[in-house]
């Protein structure tokens, strides 16, 4: 039968004891054993990017790591990104920009965003388009998750003004008007 | 108005079936058919699996029809004694454990006594593959208008192409997902899905119970696209079959490739035209031949081609149309309802159809367009005519004037002389869609919206139309307190639970906001009046509210409408003849392309899109909805390709089967035009499916004009692209 | 099933030598389809995560070292690898998504042995040495010579890949292309990977043979200067270095044809022969 193990893992800034069965992913083990549901499973593949979250500031797919290996690792859910009651800039960013319809890809492209965002905190268009290419959204077509991204980093930089204008945002008719 | 659905969505804490809680509930899984087609000799339970921890269903357990309720009822719920597609589901089990029952499902045998199948659904089948009455045909439509062969014999011109399109999955992120329990005397289901009462009629039928002893509950749901339309029946009833059987609340999750291997998608189709043009350019006749592959049973696939036959004509004048069209069965998982419904294959067809017209009567393809299409007062291919005020010609120039068309046609020249291995086209297309059901549909719906005043003022929208992430909260909040004067926050939306909510028509066909924001309107005129003052509004109907509850203690004020065609509509099933839809809405897509002639591998640009909706209601809605329509639609004309054999899906994974991501899409520049739709809501025409329809055959004719091929067959994988350039 | 996590090399060897062991080293390929990988599950894994010291990148006077735990994400970012190495940061910036990258460790592409994986033939166009550690000591392989057969290569149960060396040498062509079905963590239809030093080439292929491979015939093509007008003359030597199948990702017509437009049109400029 199942080997269990028995773990630590430090999640959200919290340490969490867990039991598990030992081939358990780290997706499985967030989901079951510390109540996280909103990591989710995709495809358990590793492709499509739903599952992400970071490992020690790291976007790991959660669906491809065994929970084994995460003793004394510093774990970052979507549930932690925000700070009390204050959103995340990228949360707010999404809000404002729509960029999250059916939700299911949000978690992950939360995580994979705020990874860039600490890298980097002035990506460019294509560079968050690049960052973002393991995390899969089929309903937005992603314009407006990269214009979040973009408009999420102006913010975390102290930049008020920075991110796209709003004359160019949404795929806006008119070219060069407003940019 | 900000989004309604995403806050919850934003924190993680959004529960989609899957991460909804099961306390001593079971896990089902399904045993599936290996063969395509043969009676089932025997199923074999390996002695190795100690079976007595099992709740084990085949369809002896089915207590009502076993049929999927739907079209026909050909469609078994668990295969009885024979199967007719690989992946038919034939055994269900569960278990207290997810990994134990999904390890028994490999221990359960299925023994099948082959038949021959029948596989390419181009071909007549033979003597030995017939099924489905005399000829496989699951459903025969014409479409006539005018004399075509008269026609087709005095046109100056008469040219001939032949045009196909593949399979397409949803690849909607969250996977099919259900749980089912049992509440008293009712089952209830809960899940993720678009239409509330399909599943109700398909348990009701199935399990044999009265109407309310069946209850359905949709789930936040991760994306739909059509396929989270019929298929939710089979897997409400498959874990509604477990949970009556195991008497526990049971939950079945698929993964990602059962999901992919055994749920519908997009029909493929092959399609014909003949078309008799003048020397000008001008449409004299349009023959038109469509075959849709069905699948194995009929589900919906009699809906998808008349939807597509509609539009197959394109949104041109002829006078002189016949479009026939057939669905044939084939042992194939079903194909079933994808975002377009049929018009994205017929629009491809007949979009192509005008470039080779263009091309062999030496025109431009914009003024062969521009000539033809439909202008007020004319009418499309069922004699419906079009007098909606809108400037399809101003779309068209629209396009053209955002996307530089002219000015790219000339830097590409240069462009592709001044490059040995990269070349560079633009391509264009124009089409239309219908929103709402076709023809008599939504007459035969009988849709009902309601709202509710609650006592503290605020309104409750119920209706069975859900979200999915096209954002049908939002737009119903904000047609409901735009009617009523109130703020956002003063009004609610319903969950989708069939115990609470009216029957307002599944969440298709476009008619969310055209159709059913209508029916939440007059609903919420219908309440202010029983208040007896119908310019009630703002504070003043919010104090009217609270001083109504204070009167009429343990009393429920509320506001219903059911659905009304539009005066003066009339349609003929029996000729197909008349108006199909409420109205259409209108777009012209420009695509530039860039393939690289060491792969063949092309790379979108730029896209355009213009369309005119009616009135856009909310415009951040709106842009979403045409930016991810674009972006399936691309995948679907450049790698979205399922690989068969025997009738199933065998790159039944992400790796193998692609979807475009972020660093595939190119900027998609969106413009709408409004030419308010005197019955929608607000002015508004559907858009949901609209932008699936134009992009495909805008991308085949940017690589046209980029490497000289001629694209007839969708995906244009480099490995096509590369057999048609070598051989041109 | 078992998860082994020694701390130290020695501790790993050990392990090895006592037991049939899986090796881990990021497990990006190994946990594909984890869940329902049952048999997976009756095994015992060597996670090497906890091994300390295995994951760096070494510069001596003759060779750059990585360690068996190196990752993409590490060889990409790094700024010396780009400029001297910029193959090893090509293939590894499409190596999957940045998650992959960030986990995914070139010994452990080494070790999976996929016919398509991404890392393997700009190493081997560099010349890489696997080196095979174990308690009987080092040993030392040409990654050219280092696969046997398909998922078979010289690496014996109680061996771990410990590092991989590369020779510094002066490049005056490196190129490696790759074409999958999308821009962006595609698996590979066809990859090249082209190296030039001391007038020798190396022209390393994947996904067109049981095995990433070298292909000799290309490679006397170019070292000898033999005249190529189109790619039409490079197909003879593609088949009898390669035997490129269909299969559910693309056709082996199309590999071919792909390889040698690929390898015709990035030459034509470098190679006085190519016309």
């Amino acid at each position: 039968m199942d080997r269990y193990t028995t773990a630590t893992l430090r999640v959200n800034g919290q340490d969490l004891q867990v039991v598990f069965p030992t081939h358990h992913t780290l997706l499985e083990v967030l989901r079951e054993e510390c109540g996280l549901t909103g990591t989710k499973h995709g495809c358990e593949l590793g492709e499509c990017g739903t599952c992400t979250v970071l490992v020690d500031g790291e976007p790991v797919l959660s669906c491809l790591a065994l929970t084994a290996e995460m003793e004394g690792r510093s774990i970052e859910t979507v549930e932690g990104l925000q700070d009390g009651n204050e959103l995340h800039p990228l949360q707010a960013a999404f809000a404002d920009l729509g960029a999250a319809q059916c939700g299911y890809c949000t978690p992950g492209m939360l995580m994979t965003a705020t990874a860039l965002l600490a890298e980097n905190d002035d990506p460019s268009a294509d560079e968050i388009r690049t960052a973002l290419a393991g995390n899969l959204c089929r309903c937005t077509g992603y314009h407006k998750i990269i214009e979040a991204v973009e408009w999420a980093a102006g913010v975390v930089r102290g930049d008020a003004g920075a991110g796209p204008a709003r004359e160019v945002l949404f795929g806006s008719s008119v070219p060069g008007e407003g940019s | 108005m900000e989004r309604r659905e995403g806050i919850s969505k934003l924190l993680g804490r959004e529960l989609y079936i899957d991460d909804v809680p099961m306390d001593r509930g079971l896990w089902g899984a399904t045993v599936r058919s290996p063969s395509p087609r043969g009676r089932i000799r025997e199923v074999r339970f390996s002695p190795d699996v100690n079976w007595d921890e099992f709740v084990v269903v085949d369809h002896r357990d089915i207590p009502g029809e076993n049929h999927v309720w739907l079209i026909e009822s050909d469609q078994p719920v668990l295969a009885a004694d024979s199967v007719r597609h690989v992946h038919e589901p034939v055994v269900l089990l569960a278990h207290h454990s997810r990994e134990m029952v999904h390890r028994a499902v490999r221990s359960v045998e299925v023994i099948v006594d082959p038949a021959p199948p029948v596989l390419d659904f181009r071909l007549p089948p033979g003597a030995d593959g017939i099924q489905h009455g005399t000829d496989n045909v699951f459903s025969h439509i014409v479409i006539r208008k005018g004399d075509v062969d008269a026609a087709l014999a005095d046109a100056p011109v008469v040219i001939e192409g032949t045009y196909e399109t593949g399979a397409q999955e949803h690849v909607y992120l969250e996977n099919q997902g259900m749980v089912a329990w049992i509440d008293g005397d009712v089952v209830v289901v809960k899940g993720s899905l678009q239409c509330p009462y399909y599943v109700h009629a398909a348990l009701t039928h199935g399990l044999g119970r009265a109407e309310d002893r069946v209850r359905v509950i949709q789930s936040p749901t991760g994306g739909g696209f059509g396929g989270k339309e019929e298929y939710p029946s089979v897997l409400a009833l498959h874990v509604a079959l477990l949970a009556l059987k195991a008497g526990a609340p049971v939950k079945m999750i698929y993964d990602r490739p059962e999901d992919m291997a055994a749920t519908t998608k997009r029909h493929p189709a092959w399609i014909r035209h003949r078309t008799g043009v003048d020397l000008d350019g001008r449409l004299l006749a349009q023959a038109v031949e469509v075959v849709f592959d069905g699948g194995a049973y009929v589900t919906l696939s009699p809906v998808v081609l008349s939807r597509g036959l509609i539009h197959a004509g394109g949104p041109y004048a002829c006078d002189n149309v016949r479009i026939d069209g057939r669905a044939v069965l084939t042992n194939s998982v079903p194909f079933g309802a994808f975002r377009g419904f049929g018009a994205p294959q017929t629009i491809f067809a007949v979009e192509r159809q005008m470039d080779k017209i263009a091309e062999e009567l030496g025109m431009d393809p914009v003024e062969l367009r521009r000539m033809n299409l439909i202008r007020e007062g004319q009418s499309t291919a069922t004699g419906q005519i079009i007098r909606d005020g809108a400037d399809r010609l101003e779309v068209l120039d629209r396009a053209l004037d955002l996307s530089a068309y002219r000015e790219k046609q000339e830097e590409h020249a240069r462009f592709n002389a001044a490059h040995e291995d990269l070349r560079r086209g633009v391509g264009l297309s124009t089409y239309f869609h219908g929103a709402g059901f076709t023809g008599g549909g939504e007459v035969h719906l009988s849709s009902v919206a309601k709202v509710e005043a609650r006592p503290d003022g605020r309104i409750e929208v119920l209706t069975s139309n859900i979200e999915m992430g096209q954002g049908t909260l939002t737009i119903f909040t904000q047609i409901a307190s735009e009617s009523l004067g109130l703020e956002p926050d003063d009004v609610v939306i319903a969950e989708a639970d069939t115990f609470r909510v009216p029957n307002s028509g599944p969440t298709v066909a476009s008619r969310t906001v055209m159709v059913v924001g209508r029916l939440i309107e007059k609903a919420c005129a219908d309440l202010v009046a029983k208040l007896g003052d119908s310019d009630l509004r703002g504070p003043d109907l919010k104090q009217a509210i609270v001083d109504w509850y204070r009167k009429h203690s343990g009393g429920v004020l509320d506001g219903a409408a059911r659905y009304e065609p539009p005066p003066g509509t009339s349609w003929d099933e029996d000729s197909y003849r008349g108006d199909a839809y409420g109205a259409f809405a209108w777009g012209a897509c420009v695509v530039e392309v860039e393939v690289d002639l060491r792969t063949l591998g092309t790379r979108v640009l730029d896209v355009v899109a213009v369309q005119e909706v009616g009135k856009v209601l909310n415009e951040l809605l709106a842009r979403g909805q045409i930016q991810g329509g674009v972006v399936q639609a691309i995948g679907w004309a450049l790698m979205e390709e399922c690989v068969w054999s025997d009738g199933a899906m065998v790159n039944n994974q992400l790796t193998n089967y692609m979807i475009p991501t972020s660093d595939d899409v190119p900027p998609i520049r969106v413009d709408f035009l409004e030419a308010p739709y005197a019955h929608g809501t607000g002015g508004a025409k559907g858009i949901g499916e609209l932008p699936v329809d134009g992009p495909a055959p805008a991308v085949a004719a940017a690589i046209e004009a980029a490497t000289g091929t001629h694209p007839r067959v969708i995906p244009v994988t480099p490995e096509r692209l590369m057999e048609l350039y070598d051989g041109a | 099933m078992r998860v082994l996590m020694p701390d130290t090399l020695e501790e790993a060897y050990g392990m090895l030598a006592a037991e049939p062991l899986t090796p881990v080293a990021g497990g990006t390929d190994l946990l594909a389809h984890w869940p329902g990988n049952h048999d997976a599950r009756k095994r015992a894994y060597l996670d090497l995560s906890g091994v300390s010291g295995l994951r760096f990148m070494h510069w001596g006077d003759e060779a750059l070292t990585l360690g068996g735990l190196t990752t993409y994400s590490d060889v990409i970012w790094d700024s010396r690898v780009v400029e001297e190495f910029p193959l090893l940061a090509d293939a590894g910036g499409q190596v999957g998504s940045i998650q992959i990258q960030a986990r995914g460790t070139w010994a452990g592409n080494i070790a999976n042995g996929s016919p398509a994986a991404d890392g393997v033939p700009v190493l081997m166009a560099y010349d890489a040495v696997v080196v095979l550690g174990s308690e009987e000591g080092d040993q030392e392989v040409l990654l050219a010579d280092f696969y046997l057969g398909y998922k078979k290569m010289r690496l014996r149960a109680h061996q771990l890949i410990r590092a991989i060396r590369l020779p510094r040498r002066e490049y005056d062509f490196q190129r490696f292309v790759k074409v999958g079905a999308r821009n962006a963590q595609a698996i590979t239809k066809i990859g090249v990977a082209l190296t030039r030093s001391e007038e020798r080439w190396r022209v390393v292929v994947n996904s067109m043979a049981p095995t990433v491979r070298r292909c000799p015939a290309l490679e006397a093509m170019l070292d000898e200067d033999r005249p190529v007008s189109g790619p039409e003359d490079l197909l003879t030597a593609i088949r009898e270095d390669l035997a490129p199948i269909d299969d559910i990702r693309s056709t082996a017509a199309y590999r071919e044809k792909t390889l040698a437009r690929v390898l015709y049109f990035d030459l034509k400029g470098v190679c006085p022969s190519f016309a």
